[in-house]
C-alpha cells in the first residue's frame, strides 16, 4: 500500500516538474504587465492575445521558424523515410556504415555540428541565411526520422509485401498501397519529431543563421532587454498545437478493440 | 494442350549459403502437378516444403532447374507476373484494409472494372461464408475467419494454381478439421489446382489426390494417399505416415509371388513380393497396426502370418485400444483393435498372445 502511495507521489512529482515551467509560461501570457518586464504578476488580462502579432520582428521570426520547420519536416521526412526503409529492409554494401553515421549524427553534440556546418558553408562560399538554416536542420533531422522508420520496418511482416506481389502488385504499387500505409504512423512520428526539433533549435541555427532571425534566436536576443508577453502567447499556442497533435496520434494509434 | 501439367518442376533445386556453409534446402526435383489436382507436400520441419512452394510462387529463385506453369517457362518471371496465388501461413492480410479491400486487392491490380470487382468479391465471400463481414478489418476477426479471408483473397483472382503453406497451422483442432472439410469443398467447387504444404500426415491423407512425402530436400515417395499409406516405399515413409510395424529377415521360400520369412516353429511372416526376389534375399516388411488380429488362443487355420509374443502395454484410445507386443521374432509390434467389436480388452500386459494377419496386408519396403 505504501509502495502504491509512493508511486502516486512520484508520478505527480514528475508531472509537476515537467509542467511547471510550461504553466508559468502560459500564466504570464495572461499577465497585465505595464512595461516590457514580464516577471511579476500584475493581474489577469486577455489583451496580449489580441496584440500577439504586434511586434513585427517577432512575428517575422516566428514565420521564418514555421517555414523552416515545415520544409525541414517534409524534406527530412521524405529522405529519412527512404533511408530508414532501406536500412530496415535490405542489407546492402555500406548499410552498416549508414547505420553508424545515423547514430553518430544523433549523438554528436550540437555545438560541434553547428560549428562544423558553419565552417563547411563558409568554405563553400554559401552565405548564411534561411537556406543554410534549413539545410542544417534537414541534415540533423534525417537521422531521427530514419531511426524511427527503420525500427518500424524491422518489425514489419515481410510476407505482407510478398502477398502484395503475389496478388500482382509491382514494387512501386506494393510500397504505396501496402508498405507505406502500414509504416505511416512511424513516418508521421518521425516528421513531427523533425518539426519539433527544428522549430526550437537554437545551437545549430545560431551558427548557420547569419543575419536571419528565427523564433528561438529572437527570444535569446531579447532576454537581456526583457521578454514581451507576446512570446508567452506564441509559446502557449505552439504548445497547444503540440498537445493537440500528441493527443490525436495517441488516440488513433490505440489498437482497435474487438467487438 | 489440356494434358499439360498445371505446374511442372524440372530438376529444380535450391541451395542457401548460411554463414559460409551451403545448405541443400531442396535437391533436384522433378514433379508434375495436374490440373485441378489437390496435391500435398508432406514432410517434417525443415525438409524443404516451403522453399519448394516459394520457388513455384516466384519468391525464391531456384539455384538450378526450370519451373513451368501451364507449359510456360516462368523460372525468371517475378511473382507479380505469375498466374498463381499463395495463402501464407501467417495469412499476411493487409492490416490497414477491410475484408472487402483485402479480397479486392488482386482484381484492382488487374484493372478489373469496379462493378465486376464488387460482383466477384461478393461471390467469393459467399463461398467462404463471410458475407456481411466486408467492412471488418483483419484484427476484428477470429483466426478461422482471417484464414478464410486469406483464401478468398487468393481464389478471387482465379489463379491457375493455389499454393497453401500450412494454412491451418494456427488453428485449434476443432476448427482445423472444420476448415479441412471446407477447403476440400471449395477446391471441388472452384476446380483449381491446390498445392498444399503440411507436416500433418492425417491432413494430407484425408484431403489430397496425391501426396509427395519429402525428407531432407528430396521426395521420398509420390503417390495417392492409399499408396503412400498401404505401400510405403521407404522406411522413412513407413515411419512418418501413421504407425508402422517393421520386420526384417531373409526371404525363406518364395512361392507363387509370396515370400515366407520364418522366425521359429509356427512363426512366420508372409509377404507378396514382385518377381525377381530369390530365397535368401534380405527383406523389410511393413504391416499396419489395424491389420493385425490379436488373440490368446492359437489360431486354428494358419494360412497367413503368425507371430507370438508377450503384451507389454495396453492403451485405451476411445475408438480403439492399442496393444504393444514384444514378439519372439525380436520386434515390438503395435496392434490397434477397434472397440466397436470388442466389449473388453483382448489381453492384459504379461499375457502371451498370437498375432495373425493375411499375406496381402504385409508390404515389402524398397523392393521393386
Ligand atoms: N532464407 C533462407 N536462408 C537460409 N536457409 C534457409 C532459408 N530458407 C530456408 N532455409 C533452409 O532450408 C531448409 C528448408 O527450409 P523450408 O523452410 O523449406 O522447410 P519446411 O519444410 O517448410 O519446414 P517447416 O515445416 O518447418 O516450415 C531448412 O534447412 C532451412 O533452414
Ligand atoms: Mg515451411
Amino acid at each position: 500500500m505504501t509502495g502504491r502511495r509512493m508511486l502516486y507521489a512520484y508520478t505527480w512529482l514528475v508531472i509537476a516538474w515537467l509542467t511547471l515551467p510550461v504553466l508559468i509560461m502560459i500564466a504570464f501570457g495572461f499577465n497585465d504587465t505595464p512595461g516590457r518586464y514580464n516577471q511579476s504578476w500584475d493581474g489577469f488580462t486577455l489583451k496580449w492575445y489580441g496584440r500577439v502579432f504586434e511586434l513585427d520582428e517577432l512575428t517575422r521570426a516566428l514565420v521564418t521558424s514555421l517555414a523552416v520547420a515545415t520544409v525541414t519536416m517534409l524534406v527530412a521526412g521524405a529522405l529519412g523515410t527512404g533511408i530508414g526503409y532501406a536500412l530496415g529492409r535490405y542489407r546492402f554494401r555500406g548499410s552498416g556504415t549508414v547505420n553508424l553515421v545515423m547514430f553518430a549524427a544523433i549523438s554528436s553534440p550540437e555545438l560541434v555540428m553547428g560549428a562544423s556546418l558553419l565552417t563547411l558553408f563558409v568554405s563553400l562560399g554559401v552565405g548564411p541565411g534561411v537556406v543554410t538554416i534549413t539545410i542544417a536542420h534537414v541534415m540533423f533531422c534525417i537521422s531521427f526520422v530514419a531511426v524511427v522508420v527503420r525500427a518500424r520496418v524491422l518489425t514489419l511482416d515481410r510476407s505482407l509485401e510478398e502477398a502484395a506481389a503475389d496478388l500482382g502488385a509491382n514494387p512501386w504499387t506494393t510500397f504505396w498501397r501496402v508498405t507505406f500505409p502500414i509504416i505511416l504512423p512511424a513516418v508521421s512520428s518521425g516528421m513531427l519529431l523533425a518539426f519539433a526539433l527544428s522549430i526550437d533549435d537554437f545551437v545549430v541555427t545560431n551558427f548557420t543563421a547569419g543575419t536571419t532571425t528565427t523564433f528561438p534566436l529572437w527570444i535569446w536576443g531579447s532576454t537581456r532587454v526583457g521578454l514581451p508577453p507576446q512570446v508567452n502567447v506564441m509559446g502557449t499556442l505552439i504548445f497547444l498545437v503540440g498537445v493537440a497533435i500528441a493527443v490525436t496520434t495517441s488516440i488513433r494509434s490505440r489498437p482497435a478493440r474487438r467487438r | 494442350m489440356d494434358d499439360r501439367a498445371a505446374i511442372e518442376l524440372d530438376g529444380v533445386h535450391k541451395e542457401f549459403v548460411v554463414h559460409g556453409e551451403t545448405v541443400q534446402a531442396v535437391r533436384p526435383l522433378d514433379l508434375a502437378i495436374g490440373k485441378g489436382e489437390f496435391f500435398s507436400l508432406l514432410g517434417p520441419s525443415g525438409c524443404g516444403k516451403t522453399t519448394t512452394m516459394r520457388m513455384i510462387a516466384g519468391f525464391e529463385e531456384p539455384t538450378g532447374g526450370t519451373v513451368y506453369l501451364d507449359g510456360r517457362d516462368v523460372t525468371n518471371v517475378s511473382p507479380n507476373k505469375r498466374d498463381v496465388n499463395m495463402v501464407f501461413q501467417s495469412y499476411a492480410l493487409f492490416p490497414h484494409l477491410s475484408t472487402y479491400q483485402n479480397v479486392a486487392f488482386g482484381l484492382e491490380r488487374k484493372k478489373v472494372a469496379k462493378a465486376e470487382i464488387r460482383r466477384r468479391v461478393g461471390e467469393m465471400l459467399e463461398i467462404v461464408s463471410l458475407t456481411g463481414m466486408e467492412k471488418r478489418s483483419p484484427r476484428e476477426m477470429s483466426g478461422g475467419q482471417q484464414q478464410r479471408v486469406a483464401l478468398a483473397r487468393a481464389l478471387v483472382n482465379g489463379p491457375r494454381a493455389l499454393l497453401l503453406d500450412e494454412p491451418l497451422g494456427a488453428l485449434d483442432l476443432k476448427l482445423r478439421q472444420q476448415m479441412q472439410t471446407e477447403l476440400k469443398r471449395i477446391q471441388r467447387e472452384v476446380g483449381i489446382t491446390f498445392v498444399y504444404v503440411t507436416h500433418d500426415q492425417g491432413e494430407a491423407l484425408t484431403m489430397s489426390d496425391r501426396i509427395a512425402v519429402m525428407q531432407a530436400g528430396r521426395i521420398e515417395q509420390l503417390g495417392s494417399p492409399r499408396e503412400i499409406y498401404e505401400k510405403p516405399a521407404t522406411r522413412f515413409v513407413a515411419g512418418f505416415i501413421g504407425t508402422s510395424n517393421l520386420l526384417d529377415g531373409p526371404a525363406g521360400s518364395v512361392d507363387d509371388g509370396i515370400a515366407v520369412l520364418t522366425y521359429g516353429p509356427g512363426e512366420r511372416v508372409l509377404v507378396p513380393v514382385p518377381d525377381g526376389v530369390r530365397p535368401g534375399d534380405p527383406l523389410e516388411v511393413s504391416v499396419r497396426p489395424e491389420k493385425i488380429d490379436l488373440g490368446r488362443d492359437e489360431p486354428a487355420t494358419a494360412g497367413g502370418s503368425v507371430l507370438t509374443g508377450v503384451v507389454t502395454d495396453v492403451v485405451y484410445h476411445g475408438t480403439s485400444t492399442n496393444y504393444t507386443v514384444k514378439t519372439a521374432a525380436g520386434a515390438d509390434l503395435v496392434v490397434f483393435d477397434q472397440n466397436a467389436y470388442s466389449a473388453e480388452d483382448l489381453a492384459e500386459p504379461g499375457d502371451r498372445v498370437f498375432l495373425t494377419w493375411s499375406a496381402q496386408h504385409s508390404y515389402p519396403i524398397g523392393v521393386r
